[in-house]
């Protein structure tokens, strides 16, 4: 399973299925009022939700265990042009899991790849923003110490 | 032997829609939303999931919500509703080195690399009740500092580098799975994490606190909690790779307890580990104290404290399991009360004839004394 993450295209894919999966439903719902032609799609499966079992590992390096488990909605189509898209996310919103799906075979295509692109690149400018805000106000509650110099010398 | 017994329906639909009026409240006042539960009780949400062991704070506030606040009974509620879910699969190993941190501090290292973040914490708080909260005050925006926060080592790889704490080993094996097969004691350690995980928060902290005392004492100090927020990757079978599908907030706590050495090894020290849905710091810290109590035997320590006990600690830290053995004790025993009755009446009998006997017997000894 490793060994296909060295392809590039791959890579790409992977990158783009992680936003669509943290696209909000604001955010999925712009991109498909801004697709051309609603697309034709069928339902391979789901739009469901179930549950993957989170693991940790002992000590945060050690062996793996079972830490407890989280809902997760997932969905697999099929356009008309035969290409298949996968959608899966954390939560119980299956509309997000189907349009992600729906994008996720609509990237590189014609009749939507640029709007993938330009969904995916603001889902990433609202993550970094997030990701930078956040870090910035932990990285004020960072302790400054100080030393109080005592005696004479 | 049990006996049906019918009736109590219109009793039962009655009470139910009681509380629901009484769940409602004061209708004049605004109904409270899952929205507002999840973003403003926060941390009552964590709980709901660490304790329910589901991870989804939209359906943990609904539940909080239904419950009317009664934690024991969301986390039932939530852990319920699991049941009804198919399992899709299992994800990668949540990575805490590389998780996006909200607050990590050391009591070992006061001068560690990334420092102390002490991010949206109680702690230094005078816990003085605010009256100012009152209402919908004006709240500032959190100040910032750029910089950011950096990858920050680990206490244990500090330590690690001079070998100085025991370090834990991946043999590959797949973890045993409370969920899915009966518990057998002894457990794997893994399997005593995932109870702990879901065990309540307070008898864990009691527990713990016991260590402390003196029962069944390690000596622990804080290397380390985090807590922030995780990837989640799992593998797509179909497309052969694995993506990220969100992040969870968990709490992680690497206690740091006093040393085990063996003719092939120098002293070291040794570790108890805490991993925690959600911001839950002090459930993170009860479970690494608990954690490594119940390594005793792998340490060849004497078992002298409860808290040392695995079938004790771990057959009762559930608190679904421990208010359904205990609230069950509220449901109609008609039958079982009256068989008690019966038999107390008889042995009431017989201990009145037994006295008459003795009294005829021996004169005016006492009733009591003939009745032993």
């Amino acid at each position: 399973m490793d060994a296909a993450l060295a392809d590039p295209e791959t890579g790409r894919r992977r990158q783009r299925m992680g936003l669509l999966a943290r696209a909000s439903a604001a955010e999925l719902e712009a991109a498909w009022a801004a697709l051309d032609v609603p697309p034709e799609v069928t339902d391979l499966r789901g739009p469901e939700t179930g549950l993957v079992m989170l693991t940790g590992r002992i000590g945060g390096d050690g062996a793996r265990f079972n830490l407890g488990e989280a809902t997760v909605s997932r969905s697999t189509v099929r356009l008309a042009s035969g290409r298949i898209g996968f959608g899966q996310l954390l939560g119980s919103d299956r509309d997000r899991a189907r349009r992600a799906a729906v994008f996720d075979a609509l990237a590189g295509t014609e009749e939507g790849g640029s709007v993938v692109e330009r969904l995916c690149a603001a889902v990433e400018a609202r993550l970094i923003d997030e990701r930078r805000r956040q870090e910035s106000e932990t990285a004020s509650t960072r302790v400054d110490f100080f030393t109080l110099v005592r005696g004479e010398d | 032997m049990y006996v049906a017994v019918k009736g109590g329906e219109a009793a039962i639909d009655n009470a139910h829609r009681l509380l629901a009026d009484r769940r409602r409240g004061d209708r004049s006042l605004p109904a409270i939303s899952e929205a507002q539960i999840a973003e403003q009780l926060s941390l009552a949400v964590d709980r709901v999931m660490a304790e329910a062991s589901l991870y989804d704070p939209g359906l943990a506030a609904l539940a909080i919500r239904q419950a009317r606040g009664d934690m024991i009974e969301a986390i039932f509620i939530l852990r319920a509703y699991r049941t009804t879910l198919p399992r899709f699969g299992i994800s990668r190993p949540l990575d805490s080195r590389a998780m996006r941190i909200e607050r990590r501090v050391s009591a070992t290292y006061k001068d560690l690399p990334g420092g102390q973040l002490l991010g949206p914490t109680f702690d230094y708080t005078h816990r003085l009740l605010d009256p100012t909260l009152s209402g919908d005050p004006e709240v500032p925006e959190p100040s910032r500092r750029d910089g950011g926060v950096g990858g920050l080592a680990r206490v244990s790889d500090i330590l690690d580098g001079e070998s100085l704490i025991e370090m834990e080993a991946d043999e590959g094996a797949e973890p045993g799975d409370i969920t899915r097969m009966p518990q057998e004691f002894p457990l794997s350690r893994a399997e005593r994490l995932q109870s702990l995980a879901r065990g309540d928060e307070g008898f864990l902290l009691a527990l713990a606190y016991s260590t402390q005392r003196g029962y069944g004492r390690t000596h622990p100090f804080v290397g380390e909690i985090r807590i922030g927020l995780a990837t989640v990757e799992i593998d797509i079978p179909e497309l052969g790779f694995s993506v990220a599908i969100g992040e969870v907030r968990v709490t992680e706590c690497q206690m740091v307890n006093q040393f085990k050495g063996s003719a092939e090894r120098p002293p070291q020290f040794t570790r108890g580990y805490g991993l925690v849905f959600g911001q839950s710091e002090r459930k993170a810290m009860a479970m690494s104290l608990c954690d490594r109590a119940l390594r005793a035997a792998e340490y060849g320590e004497e078992i002298t404290a409860p808290a040392q006990d695995e079938e004790f600690v771990i057959s009762h830290c559930d608190n679904v399991e421990a208010t359904g053995f205990v609230e069950h004790l509220k449901l109609p025993h008609y039958v079982d009360f009256q068989a008690e009755l019966g038999l107390v009446r008889r042995l009431r009998a017989a201990w009145q004839e037994r006295g008459v006997v003795s009294e005829a017997e021996e004169g005016d000894a006492p009733i009591g004394e003939a009745a032993q």
